[in-house]
């Protein structure tokens, strides 16, 4: 409590004073459109008022000059932007007719990739030199908290018997993710997870190493049963579909369920801060678009852990309910309970 | 915003992209393999590995203290029987002293009663030797008496009678 408190103001301060000279140029803009805006100093209420009404003359333009700028942010491109300081223009690749440019998403996915094996090249070398009489120390420790959370919480708990083969999966997944979401909240980021391709892809993984699991632990009879879901022979032609819809509806699941999360925490972000803009207000933007956000970002950041692990946790529990044997009802009925 | 509508609309936020899926699945495929490597191997090894060395010293413990806890039996068994061991010793140790104590002071009683016997002897013996000495003294001094008497007084009735009486007297003494 004592420390959230320390924290917040730092935070706030530090927020604002990046703020502050967006503030400024945006309402430099706004002032010379509008023209005598500037000349209103009969208080904060009736300025921000007289602003408000301002603001809606003109806010089809405005709005879609905001709409434009959060989409600029959200969505993929071939131009990594450093505003104000310039840009670098992406390379452009195509083979056999199929192009694979470089994108800006791309760009993420590496430098995530960097991340990754820059903080576990570090920590595996701890490990590689340590007796296991030894404890883990600084960043190892930290690392080590979060594996064994997914090596007995997720994969453990949820696969049961023979999770240790797929923990590399899950464990990849999981801090590939959680760091592609951490470094889409950083200034000049762009969240990699916050495009419909990239989850699908990861969703696939998924799906293949859920069937693939399945085949192997029940085998192409065993697989086929499941299909029916152990029903009578009639009702087969409603069951099998169904069943088979199930088997596409997990991974659908799994790529919506992160891309949105990711989208929306920062479309909403954007849109806090835009509406300081849209009605040209210093009152809005430190009453309302800075805390918010602020909120929001602080949101995003608890966000980025949670739907990291709830990718992996449900991975886990596909792979869980596709190798569970049929006499084991309980562990399934266990692992659908959560 | 009202343009998050239009955002969506637009169908460009799901708007497919085959180069980002190939990027993607190359680029994780690579961080998978190279993390399994250098990361996820070392690290699930040691964690097993210390579960294992936990669990073994647990079991190490539990067993350190059964054998503890049988020793520490034994050595209280031990430690009764030797109080017993020690209680039989004192015992016999006290008997024995008892019966070598008896032991001495009849031997030495007895000694005292011979040594006791052979000094009576022997002042007997000595008493009839000093009696010889003494009779062997008196007849010499009688004989020296009779010489002088006989020198000054050549009357021989008058010493016949002396020395009559004194022989009587002497062997009524002796006797």
């Amino acid at each position: 409590m004592k420390r959230l408190n320390v924290i917040n103001p730092k935070a706030f301060i530090k927020v604002f004073a990046l703020l502050v000279p967006l503030l400024l140029s945006g309402y430099g803009i706004a002032a010379a459109s509008a023209g005598q805006s500037s000349s209103i100093s009969g208080g904060p209420v009736a300025a921000s008022a007289v602003e408000a009404v301002h603001g809606g003359a003109q806010a089809a333009p405005e709005e879609e000059k905001a709409g434009d700028v959060i989409m600029h942010h959200i969505l993929d491109n071939r131009v990594f932007a450093f505003e104000p300081f310039g840009s670098v223009e992406l390379p452009k690749i195509v083979v056999g007719g199929f192009d694979i440019s470089i994108t800006k998403h791309v760009v993420m996915l590496w430098l995530v990739s960097a991340t990754l094996l820059l903080v576990f090249l570090l920590v595996g070398g701890k490990y590689k030199g340590m007796t296991p009489r030894q404890a883990p120390k600084g960043l190892a420790n930290a690392i080590e908290a979060l594996v064994e959370f997914i090596r007995i919480d997720v994969a453990k708990s949820n696969i049961g018997h023979g999770y240790e083969k797929h923990l590399p999966y899950l464990l990849t997944v999981f801090f590939f993710i959680l760091i592609c979401n951490l470094l889409g909240l950083i200034p000049y980021g762009a969240t990699a997870t916050g495009n419909v391709n990239v989850t699908l892809t990861l969703s696939v993984f998924t799906f293949f190493i859920t069937q693939i699991a399945a085949f192997k632990a029940h085998g192409v009879k065993g697989y086929l049963q499941h299909l029916t879901a152990g029903t009578h022979w009639s009702l087969w032609i409603i069951m099998v579909p169904i069943e088979i819809i199930g088997q596409f509806t997990k991974p659908f699941a799994l790529t919506v369920r992160l891309f949105a999360n990711m989208t929306a925490g920062h479309i909403i972000i954007l849109s806090l801060i835009f509406i300081s803009f849209i009605l040209k207000s210093y009152i809005v933007a430190l009453a309302v678009s800075v805390p918010f956000a602020i909120f929001i970002y602080l949101l995003e950041l608890f966000v980025a852990f949670l739907q990291a692990f709830v990718f992996t946790m449900l991975s886990a529990l596909f792979i869980g309910l596709a190798t569970a044997h049929a006499g084991d009802g309980g562990h399934e009925a266990a692992a659908a309970h959560h | 915003m009202l343009t998050s509508g239009i955002i969506l609309l637009a169908g460009s936020l799901l708007e497919p992209n085959p180069g980002l899926i190939f990027w993607t699945a190359v680029t994780f495929v690579i961080v998978l393999l190279i993390l399994k490597k250098i990361a996820w191997g070392p690290i699930l090894n040691a964690l097993e590995e210390r579960e294992k060395g936990i669990q073994s010293s647990i079991d190490r413990a539990h067993q350190a203290k059964d054998e503890s806890e049988a020793i520490l039996r034994k050595n209280t068994e031990l430690l009764a029987k030797a109080d017993a061991e020690s209680d039989k010793i004192i015992r016999e140790g006290k008997d024995y002293a008892d019966r070598l104590r008896a032991d001495f002071t009849e031997k030495a009683q007895a000694e005292a009663k011979k040594m006791i016997a052979t000094a009576k002897d022997e002042i007997e013996q000595e008493k009839r030797r000093a009696l010889d000495v003494l009779r062997n003294e008196v007849a010499d001094l009688a004989v020296k008496g009779a010489e002088k008497i006989i020198k000054t007084a050549l009357d021989a009735d008058m010493q016949k009678k002396i020395v009559d009486s004194m022989i009587q007297d002497l062997s009524t003494k002796r006797n």
